[in-house]
């Protein structure tokens, strides 16, 4: 399935990349991340699992284990810091 | 129940005064203002940039309203965030919560603020004179939060 994937703050600087639409095997949100840990890189330094960053599916943060519906919206952010 | 996200500054007394405007069954408002500090881990702020995530973050400020509208009788919720840069001294965000009594406001307001700086998808770069930097998430905020469980 292809999902599209959004990345924010000091993520987006550090991959380089605001968006982008991935064709991925698996159905789990922990799939789309070993999918971009798998590049190497400060891909695999920032999504590694002792890295705090948070996911959201369709605009929702969801765990790893979460399901990841065909054609969704995902986002991948730092923990957010407003307020 | 208003909720906003903009790069213009606002005004908490016409913020208040909106809220109260035709109504009398307002017994009490309360009021945070967040504002931009020109210091931070020890280094001097001369800005900030706050990015969001435009669409979730409307989606996530709607979400902790109506959850305090769930554990509160609350009568009206404003809550306004600005992005964009800010200057120190700036105001960031208001939350402006009323309801009859002044324990339901005080408590709604607080609760607001603490799951918004944990679950709104904002993020402040701040520039400094050894240059920019990413604001890093507070382990203190998260435990604001936790107290919520709690009670």
């Amino acid at each position: 399935m292809r999902v599209r994937v959004l990345y924010f703050a000091r993520l987006r600087e550090r991959f380089g990349l605001a968006e982008e639409s991935v064709e991925l095997a698996g159905t789990r949100v922990a799939d789309l991340v070993a999918y971009l840990q798998a590049r190497g890189g400060v891909w695999a330094d920032e999504l590694s699992a002792n890295r705090p960053f948070r996911v959201a599916v369709n605009q929702d943060i969801v765990a790893l284990d979460a399901a990841l519906p065909d054609s969704a919206e995902v986002a991948i952010f730092p923990p957010v810091t407003g307020g | 129940m208003k909720i906003l996200v903009q790069a213009e500054a606002f005004e908490l007394g016409a913020e208040v005064d909106a809220m109260r405007q035709g109504r009398t069954d307002i017994g009490a408002i309360a009021s945070f203002v967040g504002l931009a500090r020109d210091m931070n881990e020890g280094s001097g702020v001369t800005a900030m940039t706050l990015e969001h995530y435009p669409g979730m973050t409307e989606k996530a400020l709607a979400t902790l309203v109506e959850a305090a509208n769930a554990r509160w009788a609350l009568l009206d919720v404003t809550v306004i965030h600005r992005v964009g840069r800010l200057l120190p001294g700036d105001p960031i965000v208001l939350v402006a919560v009323a309801s009859s009594h002044r324990g339901e406001a005080f408590a709604a307001c607080e609760f607001i603020m603490d799951y918004l700086k944990t679950q709104a998808p904002f993020w402040k770069k701040e520039e400094t004179p050894q240059g920019e930097r990413w604001v890093d998430a507070r382990a203190s905020d998260d435990a604001a939060v936790a107290r919520w469980h709690e009670r």
